[in-house]
């Protein structure tokens, strides 16, 4: 980590569905500790490029990448590296709330300690507390934690999600449109959580939420067509964007 | 409301009336048989009942008394047996045809399965008179290994409906956990999908207890208790088979004792099913 101001670094990165080239020569610094957002109309390439960032891309039968993605300066695509442990260390929160099926809350947070190998209960009673508490549940449910993590409501459920991600404590969090799927109040809590991680973690967020991008982000990138446009400070793009595109994006005049 | 309009809502209200009867009368006729079978099992069955018939053995000809003991015991180890055969490849050929898609025969199997219930059940006892009874002569493994077969494609077919409703997402949440793929499979997706699997497992059980052909034809005649695998057991939907057309009155009772047990054991493991689909976690 030392002697990287970035947590990743993408380079000349492409990535392919099949044949079908749909993320092309990526370059971008991704900063620690701060929240970076990935807008652009639907379609164009943010969810494959955030899951280029934790070998989720490759997953799916067909999937390719080229370039590299340099993560605390080492490149997780080299050959050496086990995509496993690299999404050990970065932790990802989907689009849709995805608690696990039949599992209780308790266990939805502990599970990912279980199968990594922690037995011992105190630990796991430690963890399950810190990350429900990180992820602003803790109150909420700490009550009744074997009921299902499926009862849950909408907004609880992701916030399970955060908190089942942060308890195997990874480095960097990559969320998905973690709110499009709840409503305006369970939205704020996410957000304020957001602003939360980010004095721990480097946390990437997509969204086509442009307010969203806005409020909550410190580093915005703008993709379109599977390219990225512009990226810098969200201020900055907001109220002096560069490109004549971006500018059309965020005044709303396309996508 | 015009007159028009009237006489088109009394037309409806009409006719839904009339459906709504048809629909009540249509579920009384089906109710009729289930409730008359089981009303004649339990008046026939019950006052021959006690616990001297449940752990007696078959008796001779001319012999007062005996019971189905035997019988209970030989048919819950035939299951037992059937089970052990046919559970673990109707589950893990679930998983194969649900996890690994990219494998290259699953179409095949996928095929084979469906033929394979779609079978008349005698047609899969002969089969197993070929190839067991003939080899080790008429035994409980012929007959318990023709019950496995009979197994095998509902519980296949259950346990890959099963591990496909549990959404991509679910598995993709695991991966992104670091949890590797096949503890993914076995601690997650599994779980997810254990009530419909289990509901599967018991449902072949209970379609197995009552089978009676391809016992017919494998089992063979046996009165005493169990007394190896290469032997036959004594079975309960052979009883009734047996003792129904036996001109004796003591053993024409006990095919309706064996005919109310069966009935239980049928019951409970559907008591067991719905206790099963009403689990806490949803
Ligand atoms: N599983 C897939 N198979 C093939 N093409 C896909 C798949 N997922 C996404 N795509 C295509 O890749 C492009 C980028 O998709 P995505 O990254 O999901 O965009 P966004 O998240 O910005 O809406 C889209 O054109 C989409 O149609
Ligand atoms: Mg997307």
């Amino acid at each position: 980590m030392m002697g990287h101001p970035y947590k990743f670094e993408v380079e000349k990165l492409d990535a392919y569905f099949g044949a079908r080239k749909v993320l092309s020569n990526i370059n971008m610094k991704i900063r620690d500790k701060a929240v970076t957002a990935i807008i652009g109309p639907s379609g164009c390439g943010k969810t494959t490029l955030l899951r280029c960032l934790n070998r989720m891309h490759e997953i799916i039968p067909g999937a390719r990448v080229h370039g590299k993605v340099l993560f605390n300066g080492v490149n997780i695509y080299d050959d050496e590296i086990d995509p496993v442990t690299i999404r050990r260390k970065i932790g990802m929160v989907f689009q849709k709330p995805n608690p696990f099926p039949m599992m209780s809350i308790y266990d939805n947070v502990a599970i990912g300690l279980k199968l990594n190998g922690v037995r011992e209960r105190k630990k796991l009673d430690s963890a399950v507390e810190r990350a429900l508490k990180m992820a602003n549940l803790w109150d909420e449910v700490k009550n009744d934690l074997q009921r299902s993590g499926a009862s849950l409501s909408g907004g609880q459920q992701q916030r399970l999600c955060i908190a089942r991600a942060l308890a195997v404590e990874p480095e960097a969090i990559l969320m998905d449109e973690p709110c499009s799927a709840l409503d305006p109040i369970a939205t704020e809590k996410i957000e304020s959580l957001i602003r939360n991680l980010a004095e721990e973690y480097a946390v990437i967020i997509v969204t086509h939420n442009m307010q969203q991008a806005a409020r909550v982000s410190d580093f915005t990138a703008f993709l379109y067509l599977g390219e990225l446009i512009e990226y810098g400070s969200t201020r900055e793009l907001f109220e002096n964007p560069k490109n004549p595109l971006t500018e059309k994006y965020i005044t709303g005049r396309f996508g | 409301m015009r007159g028009s309009e009237m006489y088109h809502y009394r037309m409806r209200r009409l006719v839904d009336d009339l459906m709504r009867v048809l629909v009540w009368l249509a579920l009384v006729v089906a109710l009729i048989p289930l409730f008359s079978i089981l009303g004649e099992v339990f008046s026939k069955g019950v006052p021959h009942l006690n616990v001297d018939v449940l752990i007696s053995p078959m008796p001779t000809v001319g012999e007062q008394g005996g019971g189905i003991g035997n019988a209970i015991q030989g048919t819950l180890i035939t299951i037992f047996l059937a089970s052990i055969m046919g559970v673990p490849l109707g589950v893990l050929s679930g998983i194969l045809l649900s996890e690994y898609g990219e494998f290259k025969l699953s179409s095949a199997v996928r095929f084979f399965n469906d033929v394979l219930s779609g079978f008349p059940s005698i047609v899969i006892g002969i089969f197993s008179y070929t190839v067991i009874v003939t080899s080790i002569g008429f035994s409980v493994m012929a007959a318990a290994f023709a019950l496995a077969i009979i197994m095998v494609p509902i519980i296949t077919r259950t346990t890959e409906e099963a591990l496909k409703i549990v959404p991509l997402t679910v598995r993709e949440a695991a991966l992104a956990l670091g949890i590797p793929r096949w503890k993914t499979l076995i601690y997650i997706v599994i779980r997810g999908a254990k009530r419909g699997i289990v509901t599967g497992i018991l449902l072949a059980i209970a379609r197995v207890a009552g089978e009676s052909a391809p016992i017919l034809i494998t089992m063979g005649y046996w009165r005493w208790w169990f007394s190896g695998l290469n032997k036959p057991v004594a079975n309960l939907a052979l009883n009734i088979y047996l003792f129904a057309i036996s001109p004796f009155d003591n053993w024409r009772n006990l095919a309706w004792v064996s005919a109310l047990t069966l009935t239980a054991m049928i019951l409970i493991i559907n008591v067991f099913l719905r206790i099963f689909t009403k689990e806490k976690y949803i």
